[in-house]
């Protein structure tokens, strides 16, 4: 436990890890000063949509709201939004924020998300070259995001395909350029991205796989992505997606250990026990995976993260996790993942890809480690649940679509 | 602007202004309705916004679409009446909607 009573609490970074950790401080009765950082104008939101629903003008800002701006008025959580931390002082427990104003802390919780990766390319700072992380980020592109418009996507991760596939959505000719020979290939299996390679190139996405960008052309506009080996595509806009790096520089400037985020024990404590850190910036052990450690960009991250460190400020129930998912919505294809497929030998299917429903069960040895489901629900939250149980099914069962997933779920080891 | 009701497991009540065209999980969630985690924010992915509808308004809440039934099959205490409430949109028609909230949502 953190040394001495905790009244104030300082959460740096106001994306959904930190919105979630002072409310769930709240709501687990917490009584004490919460103060909320932020660099963005806006109070904490999703993100998930931003590449989906929020790109293709469905729902507006509001609608992404963790919660109504209000409430953290009603519940005295003092958010500080256009915000930047530049300094965190562990020896006195201070924070300053721009400008000078020093805050004093008990408990410091740092959620501080993580950047997109620029573009090493000349080029990369002209206008109609985006980077996609923030709803201003979005809001810009939207402004170009026409019917007719030449978009090039560069990078095929999840944030790509879903760009790609509104995009097609609302009429833009789409080229995707990924250095990898196949897309997602840092997040799914080669069976499971093919399908997905499959599904863009039928809705008329055109991919450059194995493409290396060498420099985006323009004057003052971008006009173009010049491949290495000479090829170069016209484009109106260039969106790019390839990846995150964690946000750590307080966390290093402070002196905390940081290895591919900043490290944490279980309880997403830090080095120094009166910080915490979560979300995006973090890594953690998996208590599902032998207490591996692994830095995970997600929603389901940050509201454990949130969790974990409500209970252990207010000295309340331990937090059971849940088993890691994610999701991904491309056309009409919803994509939920349970566990972390790393590291597996050997993938299964149930049902075919050709019924654009199936899902890939990943083992290593006889363990289930992950499932990808596309459009089967049922099989996502069976996985998800035999990961979180510890449980397994063999693979010829698994196989078995005679049987329902509830059935087998309910017969699992 | 339509008015939904949400009773708490211990039987507190939240009524609750919900504008059309949001969801009944949205509302209860703008509102700090404890009880609805709603932790995907309604993408249809955790199960986490489980509610049971008032008997007299499913026939105007409408049926379980079959994603929403298959995840409702991995949800605690399911019954008849059972819906992921990221799924109800709000409209005038729902105007006075009662629904329960179970004990957990995990």
């Amino acid at each position: 436990m953190s040394t001495g009573e905790i009244r104030r609490v300082i959460i740096i970074g106001a994306g959904q890890a930190g919105g979630e950790t002072a409310q769930r401080l709240r709501q687990a009765g917490f009584e004490g000063e919460i103060t909320l950082i932020g660099e963005e104008p806006v109070a904490p939101y999703q993100r998930p949509p931003l590449s989906k629903a929020y790109l293709k003008g469905d729902i507006d800002i509001d609608r992404l709201m963790l919660r109504p701006a209000s409430i953290y008025a009603d519940e005295r959580i003092a958010l500080l939004t256009k915000t930047r931390a530049v300094w965190i002082d562990r020896a006195n427990r201070k924070v300053r924020v721009e400008g000078g104003r020093e805050l004093p802390y008990d408990a410091l919780v740092l959620a501080t998300g993580a950047k997109p990766r620029k573009l090493p390319l000349v080029g990369a700072d002209l206008d109609g070259v985006f980077l996609f992380r923030t709803a201003a980020d979005v809001d810009r592109v939207r402004e170009r995001f026409v019917s007719g418009a030449k978009l090039i996507v560069i990078g095929a991760g999840y944030i790509g395909l879903e760009v790609a596939a509104v995009a097609r959505q609302c009429g833009l000719d789409v080229t995707v350029i990924e250095t990898a020979v196949r897309p997602l290939a840092r997040v799914t299996s080669p069976e499971v991205a093919g399908f997905f390679l499959d599904e863009h190139t039928r809705q008329g996405v055109r991919f450059v796989l194995g493409g290396q960008p060498a420099l985006i052309k323009g004057q003052d506009t971008a006009t173009g992505v010049g491949l290495t080996d000479g090829a170069e595509l016209p484009t109106d806009l260039v969106i790019s997606g390839i990846g995150v790096t964690p946000d750590v520089a307080l966390a290093e400037q402070c002196g905390l250990t940081v290895n591919n985020g900043i490290v944490t024990d279980r309880f997403c404590r830090t080095s120094d026990p009166n910080v915490f850190a979560i979300g995006d910036c973090a890594a953690r052990p998996m208590v599902h995976y032998e207490t591996r450690m692994a830095r995970l960009e997600s929603v389901h991250n940050a509201v454990e993260g949130a969790k974990i460190v409500a209970a252990t400020l207010t000295g309340g129930k331990e937090h059971t996790e849940e088993a890691p998912w994610f999701w991904s919505d491309q056309y009409d294809l919803k994509l939920q993942i349970a566990g972390l497929f790393h590291g597996y030998d050997h993938v299964v299917f149930r049902g075919v890809m050709a019924d654009r429903a199936f899902a890939a069960f990943y083992y290593r040895g006889e363990r289930l480690i992950a499932v990808d489901a596309v459009n089967r629900p049922a099989e996502y939250l069976g996985a998800k649940l035999l990961i979180q149980t510890n449980r397994t099914l063999p693979p010829n069962v698994i196989e078995d679509m005679s049987r329902p997933m509830k059935e087998l779920v309910a017969s699992a080891r | 602007m339509p008015k939904i009701t949400y009773i708490e497991h211990n039987g507190k009540e939240h009524v609750v202004d919900a504008p059309n065209g949001q969801t009944v999980m949205e509302a209860a969630v703008k509102h700090a309705v404890p009880g609805i985690d709603a932790d995907c924010g309604g993408a249809c992915a955790c199960a986490t916004c489980h509610v049971y509808v008032d008997p007299e308004w499913l026939p105007k809440t409408g049926e379980q679409n079959s994603m929403e039934q298959s995840m409702l099959d991995f949800a605690n205490d399911v019954e008849d009446n059972s819906r992921l409430s990221c799924q109800i949109k709000i409209s005038a028609e729902l105007d006075g909607l009662i629904v329960r909230l179970p004990k957990s949502q995990h």
